[in-house]
């Protein structure tokens, strides 16, 4: 990010100095702020009145489990799902909320991985593309993209197909042109788009 | 090639080859299980961090990185003043030439600073995070230089290169007397074509994992199209035998070229993991994508044709001028395709280059063959237009029978079914032959063409097939699978070549510890590795046919090894098919668990004239065969123009290629349209806008760089000419990977032209320029 100004153009840096340790503080309350019931007012008034820096540790229900990690705030959900517990199916395309390939289910509403802080997940279900097929048996809409090549790389495939499921349920998919349209925040650049559309238009049941 | 079997003469296959079969890697993408290069959870691992430059020239003064090291987790920061040697550098034209580098630049060797976001320092910490923060707090402070931003600066010099591409295409070529041709032309006409700078953008950024397992020992987990053109540049600069490199590229997040060689990144990577002692992971950022693994150059073609009254071509002159870095010739060799495309006894080529801070541009889909394709389909689009002919006419009229630049036959040609059948399914005859005449509602409708070709380049590789009498077989080819469908069409050619069902194979490529393959790319990979898997099979065939004549036991004793051939997983003589037996009978009979063959497959002019094709130099081995070997193909586009507006949106698209056997039709298909959707995007939307003042990039970004969404791509239809050409490879193969771009920009602009009247010369065609030709809403 900071490549994209020459060095005299810049603003006045913060007082301590980064952007960085702003997210650490503002990461850490927003989380706190943003979390779920079971943790206590008190609790929450207690957090939000002090500094939250360093690591810490913070539980994620990801497809059904609840995990502990021990990460700072600034960890991105994306970056908590691929490098601290191993669920690498959710891609980092661009980190930057541009591409869709981060994309997952929070409470069942698509969002990119990258943009969400992990601490702001606590207390949310969050579902990944490991957690889409039931054991062996694979979601309509995975079966579909096999079936329709919806992919060539693969790398876009989680993103598109999170994205796809949370399309169709939002009642996005009702035509061709509806569905390519609300397809469009994930990129795709092997081209696969006419068979994605194709997987989507057969799992919405649209004959369009 | 006459002692050499051929997947043709194999009674009964064909039975699994070219099936529409579903991606056999598809349920590992479709359930996250596929592990792609940054995502092997090593012990120990840590993560680099580049910090890279915030000017485009100057030197460094100071670097100072107190502040960055004392940050929690930080474990080392390696900048030109305390990074490890290496063996060998690419500064040297030596060096360059023994890695097989892209670039004739190392950063992080000296404190000079020649392109923007040149990277000036690897910080390496304990997560990501720590390494990004502290990248962030070096401080870095420069003497600044004035940058030359490209070769449109009034400071650049221009030069006549020698070689340009790498030293594999001449800087001046020419066949008979162009310009005396010309100016005998009744008709002539001379355009000049812009392109901007394009960056590959595969979904998933270059990434190097570094794991050295001993002193002298080292994994690399690394996006690559080639693991061993990474493992050949690696050992080159660490100093190290081969085989103590071993690069793995399981699944690859897409590559288009930039992931075709070894660039900074990876030596930085593995240097920094070799002096901590633990293993280093380091993912480009999405913004350093646009500077750290090359990019399709800006360039400007100027092409002057002339013809005869009825449309002939009499001479074509192309000239090109593109940007380079400041140590490398490397242009993309736009002349090939427009001196082969179209019958015409007068051809020139010039290109002149400009020095420029920025990095070499490399090989992007369709290299020479993208943009040169746009300049003469144009050209041709412009001269059937003024000469009142339909497009498809006028391409027949000026149809070459023969190879025009070479003068050598094709080995084989389809492209005037190519043109019949895409004219057909797309409904050319209706069209409209009057330019800007059609309309729906306030869109200007257009409607238009374009051929394309690609040569089939001389490669070789090796696989290795290892049948077991249990029925299964395993094959191995240390390929790699951009998403073109490697791990399926092979397992398919495997499962044909060994009489097995395609879920008794299992195909594993993408390791150094593999037989060698040659890079995916080039449209070389799919002849190659399967001509290869073919071959290995064929050895073991002739292994166990050995054993069967000389075991009294079996139906085939004393036969003679000639005489006996192979049928869906059985030894049978070749006169009496009832003689035989299944090779599981055998292989237990004889008490043996398994049994290895390897092939080495060759395509191109080196599987039909081989000693000739090692002859040659590396310009000119594609052309060492006695015939020409290409592809042909033709794309159809129709647009929508809105006038007030200027959006172009595609509104139909349909691809008709002729490309030898293809090997499976469902990702085919697939490989088709998302190289025309490649092709839409650098017509209508991608470029890098490189700032004229300061050389630095003002859009790198996917929010800013804008590649087609699904919302610009319509319905989109493909189709194959079926074509047998016994002369490229055992499988008769020709590669699908670039034909699948060339002529989509030019089937757009002439589309656009058809719409609205104007001609559109410079890419990609934004709304500002479609606006500022002046249409008449």
């Amino acid at each position: 990010m900071s490549d994209n100004f020459p060095p005299d153009q810049r603003g006045p840096a913060p007082e301590d100095g980064t952007r960085r340790s702003f997210m650490k503080q503002a990461g850490g309350i927003l989380g706190l702020a943003l979390a779920p019931p079971f943790i206590s007012k008190a609790e929450r008034l207690t957090a939000l009145s002090r500094k939250v820096e360093g690591v810490s540790e913070m539980q994620l229900k990801v497809n059904g489990t609840v995990r502990t990690i021990r990460a700072e705030p600034r960890v991105t959900l994306l970056d908590a799902l691929r490098e601290h517990l191993d669920l690498t199916g959710s891609k980092k395309g661009c980190d930057l909320g541009q591409c869709g390939a981060c994309t997952v289910l929070i409470d069942g509403r698509r969002v990119n991985s990258c943009l969400t802080l992990a601490v702001m997940a606590q207390g949310k279900e969050v579902t990944t593309i490991e957690g889409l097929a039931k054991n062996d048996e694979l979601h309509p809409l995975q079966t579909a993209f096999i079936k329709h090549d919806g992919f060539q790389c693969g790398y876009c495939t989680s993103g598109q197909i999170m994205s796809g499921v949370a399309c169709i349920n939002e009642g996005h998919a009702s035509s061709d042109d509806q569905c390519r349209e609300w397809m469009s925040g994930n990129l795709c650049r092997c081209g696969a788009y006419p068979n994605i559309v194709a997987a989507v238009r057969e799992v919405a049941g649209n004959k369009s | 090639m006459d002692i050499e079997p051929t997947f043709f003469d194999s009674p009964g296959a064909g039975g699994i080859v070219g099936q529409p079969l579903d991606r056999v890697d598809g349920r590992d993408k479709v359930t996250g299980k596929a592990r792609y290069a940054a995502e092997f959870p090593l012990p120990g691992l840590v993560y680099g961090v580049l910090r890279t430059s915030e000017i485009a020239k100057g030197k460094i003064t100071r670097i100072d990185t107190a502040a960055a090291v004392k940050e929690p987790g930080v474990i080392a920061i390696f900048t030109h003043e305390n990074l490890p040697k290496l063996a060998k550098t690419p500064n040297t034209p030596e060096g360059k030439k023994a890695i097989g580098a892209p670039m004739g630049f190392l950063p992080l060797t000296g404190n000079e600073i020649h392109y923007a976001n040149q990277p000036v320092a690897v910080v390496v910490a304990d997560t990501f995070e720590r390494a990004t923060h502290a990248a962030s707090l070096v401080k870095v402070s420069y003497e600044q230089a004035q940058p030359i931003a490209s070769f449109l600066d009034p400071k650049a010099e221009i030069f006549d290169p020698q070689k340009v591409q790498d030293g594999k295409t001449d800087g001046h070529t020419r066949r008979g007397n162009p310009k005396s041709a010309l100016a005998a032309s009744p008709i002539q006409l001379k355009a000049t074509y812009t392109h901007a700078i394009n960056n590959h953008n595969p979904m998933e950024p270059g990434s190097t994992t570094a794991h050295w397992e001993a002193a002298d020992r080292v994994t690399v987990y690394e996006s690559t199209q080639g693991v061993t053109r990474t493992q050949q540049a690696l050992s080159e600069m660490l100093g190290l035998p081969r085989d103590q490199v071993r690069v793995i590229t399981k699944y690859i997040g897409g590559g288009f070229g930039c992931k075709g060689s070894c660039w900074p990144h990876t030596p930085l990577t593995v240097l920094a993991a070799k002096a901590i002692g633990r293993p280093v992971k380091l993912v480009l950022t999405r913004p350093q994508m646009f500077t750290s693994m090359g990019h399709r150059e800006d360039q400007t073609q100027t092409l002057t044709l002339g013809a005869t009254k009825e449309g002939k071509l009499t001479a074509l002159i192309h000239e090109k001028t593109s940007t380079t870095s400041p140590w490398d010739n490397y242009a993309e060799s736009n002349s090939k395709i427009i001196d082969l495309l179209y019958e015409c006894p007068n051809f020139e080529a010039t290109y002149q280059l400009a020095r420029a801070n920025v990095m070499t541009s490399t090989f992007m889909r369709a290299p020479g063959e993208a943009p040169g394709s746009f300049a003469i389909e144009c050209s041709m689009d412009d001269l059937a237009a003024q000469l009142g002919m339909d497009p498809i006419q006028l391409r027949l009229l000026n149809y070459a029978e023969k190879d025009p630049s070479t003068g050598k036959p094709w080995s084989s040609k389809s492209l005037k079914q190519c043109y019949a059948r895409g004219a057909e399914l797309f409904g050319w005859s209706k069209r409209n032959p009057k330019a800007g005449a059609t309309r729906d509602g306030k869109y200007l409708v257009g409607m238009g063409m374009a051929t394309a070709s690609y040569p089939v380049h001389n490669s070789q590789g090796t696989a290795r097939v290892r049948l077991y009498a249990d029925g299964h077989a395993v094959v191995q080819s240390g390929a790699t699978d951009l998403g073109t469908g490697t791990y399926t069409v092979m397992t398919q050619v495997a499962a044909d070549s060994l009489g097995l069902t395609v879920d008794k194979v299992r195909f594993e490529l993408g390791d150094t510890r593999l037989p060698t393959a040659p890079n995916s790319g080039g449209s070389v990979a799919a002849g190659t590795v399967s001509s290869s898997i073919y071959m290995a099979a064929q050895d073991v065939w002739q292994k166990l046919t050995k054993l069967a004549v000389q075991d009294k036991r079996s139906p085939l004793y004393r036969a003679k090894p000639e005489e006996v051939t192979n049928e869906k997983g059985r030894l049978i003589l070749k006169n009496d098919k009832s003689k035989g037996e299944d090779f599981a009978a055998l292989m237990k009979r004889l008490e043996l668990t398994d049994i290895e063959g390897t092939g080495n497959g060759k395509y191109g002019a080196g599987y039909e004239s081989g000693m000739a094709a090692s002859a040659a130099d590396s310009g000119h081995k594609d052309d060492a065969g006695q015939h020409s070997m290409h592809s042909f193909g033709t794309h159809f586009c129709e647009v929508r123009v809105d006038p007030e507006l200027g959006t172009v949106r595609v509104s139909r698209w349909v691809s008709v290629h002729a490309a030898g056997r293809i090997l499976n039709a469902k990702t085919a298909r697939s490989q088709i349209i998302g190289g025309s959707i490649f092709g839409i995007g650098s017509a209508l939307m991608e470029q890098t806008v490189r700032d004229d003042h300061f050389a630095r990039y003002t859009n790198a970004s996917l929010a800013d760089y804008h590649i087609p969404v699904n919302a610009d791509i319509p319905e989109m239809t493909v189709e194959f000419i079926d074509e047998h050409d016994p002369y490229i490879n055992a499988m008769g193969v020709k590669g699908i990977g670039e034909i699948s771009m060339v002529g989509v920009a030019a089937a757009v602009a002439n589309a656009v032209f058809h719409a609205t009247g104007k001609r559109i010369r410079s890419l990609p065609i934004t709304p500002e320029k479609v606006l500022n030709a002046g249409i008449a809403s």
